[in-house]
């Protein structure tokens, strides 16, 4: 059997690859093995569990069922592009800290990257609507009321 | 544009100049600060570092590295309980040197003491009051070198985090006064603790030092290890625990980037370059695998009925009538559930074996691959590394005898294999179902007179401590290695005797072979035993005409049981509860002899829409001395959640051919639409020692919610999960 790669385009938290790659290759893999980027977790490889989420255009979607194919015209954030130029986190990253809103920190990744879509896209959202937000998102550690106050915390400090 | 290949060229440069280390890969952290890692990552196959000092001698404990940095070195992991903040503040504390600037290595069997497994809540009891008093001793006999130095008395000087410090402000740093040697002096069984009235960090709620690295997205966990050359395998297991592999489709081997196909009995994998050639790869040899049909799981309805049927029976006469109250309360088999599945790395080098793992017992794993593969002891080398949260025996020790199998059949390479999401669902050892059934009688006060339980378990720990027929790759082999069994009942009787005075209190129990793979779940037994007590006393003070809180405290000889209780109350006091809500209440001392915990729930039942909502879960804590406060509240919140779910939730699904609970659409979990707000109080007790704490919320927290569910509809739900048997499944 050959091998069937081809040479794709892919933008990054502003940055743009070169990568020769299988192009049914989920976006998951090449982040982290092409990539090398830590963030985007594999959980469940069924877009059950949210632990592999990255923004796409501002939405949160799940990298691990997603071809690397269909995100070369995307502007992909992963968690470590959160972060501003002089290293600064993220409103959200820091109120995870400030909350400390994580035991294993396994699914952290997918919670984050969930809230700063939601907060980018309705900043005032309420408790509910922050709820949904994270509905695809599990923990097991059950650290989910701390990651509820997080929200709510950078939601303060973000206004 | 960035150039991926020159970054992988100079990675495999630097491995053939100078050896391994990741940080040169991670980004955006401080290269400076040794990451966890950083440290794992010492691509050593050497199985021992240097000779292991006594574990009666601090640098067993306690290092000085060479830029002055003092690392705490503990045969414990960090499973995401927070152990590293924990080591960091009790070796801190005592060296007067701030927790985050503490380096913390964890379990590694080339570098650290075997302090066997983390369970069972200890690693504050045991391992941090080793460190405590290793620091303490580090810290005077620093002093002693410094006054010898200075030719001054040694009660004169302090220790910075700079170094030994005298009256004039002079500063000698630990390098300097060490001058090459480490801190390679016995512990003093009469080592002077710093007064804890004198104490800056523990008892507080210091930051855990890996979350900024986790929300920076830099490497933390062994699924972020990338090794030089390092290839990606993956397993493709039979339909069920013992069928047999009858034939594949050989032309795998030629599917793009594949390796190797490692075949032995029934043990199978594949091994790629790329990780998703492996995946690819896998699916396919998985879809044209021929396998003979293993033994047929049973058909089971009822775990009270199967329990009772297959077990041992129960010798004494029916329960007394009269003024007697009988229950039966039954649980089914719960998984883990990491969000990780396992992972291991393994490289082999036709002589060595080292395993990078997130084991909770690298010694043990250690002494089992040896056990599986041949290779001795001192020739593998065990490396603990952060994994996804276990919660007990996972699959972590099978991924890690997985990951050697391959590495044996494929030497020279680092071998990355990645269980799949349906490996750790139909594989992991569960926690076992149980039946628990109650009787007692009250008399004419209404106080419990008698008492008698009877609980039906399968064992509670198949944890691999030398038997490769632990691991279940090793069971899979052509040669199988044999399994010996779940043992009886095990931490099946964790929190099986009530603790309250009661006169008379008759417990027994019975094995039951179950029919699935079992093993160590957070608090094993205790969770179902307190699930049933506490629902039972419930139901006692129901018919005794009391206040189910009052009547736990009437029940109660111990102080600190009546305070966690007292402190409950007050929480929840003023708390409305409109139709269709209830609160229920629960208490437990974690293994009679551990951390003292009282938990509230306030749930909302809607029997038309066939919904529970956890609205509101309380906790009181007592574990001693605190270390980290908030370390508590968050292992309490997180228990009380966790527990939220397996109660209300959680079932293993089979038919007799396979698991079908292969996924978290077909064993679903408590997700942000059911999730309560949580309030946790600790209180703290520095005048006693601390008390193992990471799973006492289980118990009570089941209880309190089956309660609630009571007080809010009426009905008493005994068999778990509640929301089946209340709304039918």
């Amino acid at each position: 059997m050959q091998s069937s790669k081809t040479s794709l385009q892919l933008s990054v938290n502003g940055q743009q690859y070169t990568l020769d790659v299988d192009p049914e290759t989920p976006l998951l893999y090449v982040l982290r093995n092409q990539l090398q980027k830590n963030g985007p977790k594999y959980g469940c490889g069924y877009g059950q569990c949210g632990a592999c989420m990255v923004l796409l255009d501002n939405q949160a979607v799940m990298s691990c069922l997603l071809p690397v194919s269909a995100v070369t015209d995307k502007e992909i954030v992963t968690i470590d592009g959160l972060a501003a130029i002089d290293g600064s986190l993220h409103p959200i990253q820091q109120a995870f800290i400030d909350e400390q809103a994580a035991q294993c920190g396994y699914c952290t990744n997918g919670m984050i990257m969930a809230s700063v879509a939601l907060l980018t896209r309705s900043k005032d959202a309420g408790e509910e609507e922050i709820r949904q937000a994270l509905q695809t998102n599990l923990c097991r550690c059950g650290t989910q009321s701390r990651v509820l106050r997080a929200v709510k915390q950078a939601q303060e400090s973000m206004q | 544009m960035k150039n991926i290949a020159r970054r992988e060229f100079l990675l495999k440069s630097g491995y053939l100049s100078i050896g391994f280390s990741l940080l040169g890969c991670t980004q955006g952290s401080n290269a400076a600060t040794p990451t966890p890692l950083g440290e794992a990552a010492d691509f050593s196959l050497d199985p021992q570092m240097a000779p292991l000092p006594d574990g009666s001698r601090i640098d067993a404990w306690l290092q000085v590295l060479e830029n002055g940095q003092v690392r705490v070195l503990t045969g414990k992991m960090e499973l995401g309980q927070g152990l590293k903040v924990v080591m960091q503040q009790v070796a801190g504390e005592e060296l007067n040197i701030p927790p985050q600037r503490i380096d913390v290595l964890i379990a590694d069997t080339g570098r650290t003491q075997n302090e066997g497994v983390t369970a069972g809540s200890r690693s504050v009891e045991r391992s941090a009051m080793t460190v405590r008093r290793a620091a303490a001793a580090a810290r005077e006999y620093m002093k002693q070198l410094a006054a010898k130095k200075w030719e001054t008395d040694a009660d004169a000087l302090e220790l910075t985090p700079e170094g030994v410090k005298n009256n004039s402000g002079t500063i000698l740093s630990f390098t300097d006064l060490l001058a090459g040697q480490q801190l390679d002096t016995e512990i003093p069984q009469d080592v002077s603790l710093k007064p804890k009235d004198q104490y800056q960090w523990v008892g507080s709620p210091v930051p855990h030092p890996d979350l900024e690295k986790i929300v920076r997205g830099d490497a933390v966990y062994i699924q972020d290890m990338r090794l030089p050359e390092m290839v990606h395998a993956r397993l493709v297991r039979p339909p069920v625990y013992d069928a047999r592999l009858q034939s594949r489709d050989q032309a795998i081997e030629r599917m793009p980037g594949v390796l190797q196909i490692v075949e032995n009995g029934s043990f199978l994998a594949v091994i790629a370059e790329e990780e998703y050639q492996a995946v690819k790869a896998a699916d396919a040899l998985q879809k044209s695998a021929q396998w003979e049909s293993g033994t047929a799981l049973p058909e089971v309805r009822s775990w009270a009925d199967y329990m009772l049927e297959q077990g041992e029976k129960a010798n004494h006469p029916a329960p007394a009538s009269g003024n007697a109250h009988h229950a039966i309360y039954s649980k089914p088999y719960v998984m883990h559930g990491s969000i990780g599945p396992s992972c291991a790395i393994a490289v082999y080098d036709e002589e060595r074996l080292h395993i990078w793992s997130h084991s909770q017992g690298v010694y043990n794993l250690r002494a089992t691959v040896s056990d599986m593969t041949g290779i001795p002891e001192e020739s593998i080398r065990v490396t603990g590394v952060r994994g996804s949260g276990c919660y007990g025996h996972n699959g972590a020790d099978d991924v890690g005898g997985d990951a050697a199998l391959i590495a044996v059949a494929f030497p020279g390479r680092p071998v990355r294999l990645q269980w799949q999401r349906s490996d750790e669902h139909q594989w992991e050892p569960y926690g076992s179902a149980m039946r628990m059934e109650l009787s007692a009688s009250l008399d004419n006060s209404g106080r419990i007179n008698s008492w008698r339980y009877d609980l039906w378990s399968d064992g509670h720990s198949t944890r691999p401590r030398g038997n490769a027929g632990n691991l279940i790759g090793a069971r899979l082999l052509a040669e199988p290695a044999v399994f010996g069994g779940s043992g009886r009942v095990g931490g099946g009787t964790r929190n099986s005797e009530p603790y309250y005075r009661i006169p008379k209190v008759d417990v027994s129990d019975h094995h039951v072979a179950g029919p699935l793979r079992t093993s160590a779940l957070r608090s094993l037994g205790a969770y179902a035993n307190i699930f049933a007590i506490e629902s039972f006393m419930d139901e006692l003070a129901k018919k005794a005409g009391k206040d189910p809180l009052d009547f736990r405290i009437e029940h109660s000889d111990d102080e600190r049981s009546v305070a966690v209780l007292e402190a409950l109350r007050d929480l929840i006091k003023s708390e409305p509860a409109a139709a269709g809500e209830g609160l229920g209440i629960a208490f437990s001392r974690y293994k009679n002899s551990a951390s003292y915990c009282a938990v509230a729930a306030k749930v909302r039942v809607d029997l038309e829409q066939k919904k529970i909502r956890p609205l509101k879960m309380w906790a009181v804590l007592e574990a001693g001395e605190a270390i980290n406060t908030d370390g508590l509240k968050n292992q309490t919140e997180g228990g009380m959640i966790q527990s939220a779910s397996w109660t209300l939730k959680e079932e293993v699904k089979f038919d007799t051919q396979e698991i079908l609970s292969k996924n978290w659409t077909e064993y679903p979990i408590i997700r942000y639409d059911a999730i309560p707000e949580t309030e946790v109080v600790i209180i703290d007790r520095p005048d006693l020692p601390p008390l193992g704490a990471g799973e006492s919320a289980q118990g009570p927290a089941g209880a309190a919610i089956a309660n609630a569910v009571y007080a809010a509809c009426g009905k008493r739900v005994r068999e778990l999960p509640i929301e089946r048997y209340l709304f039918g499944s």
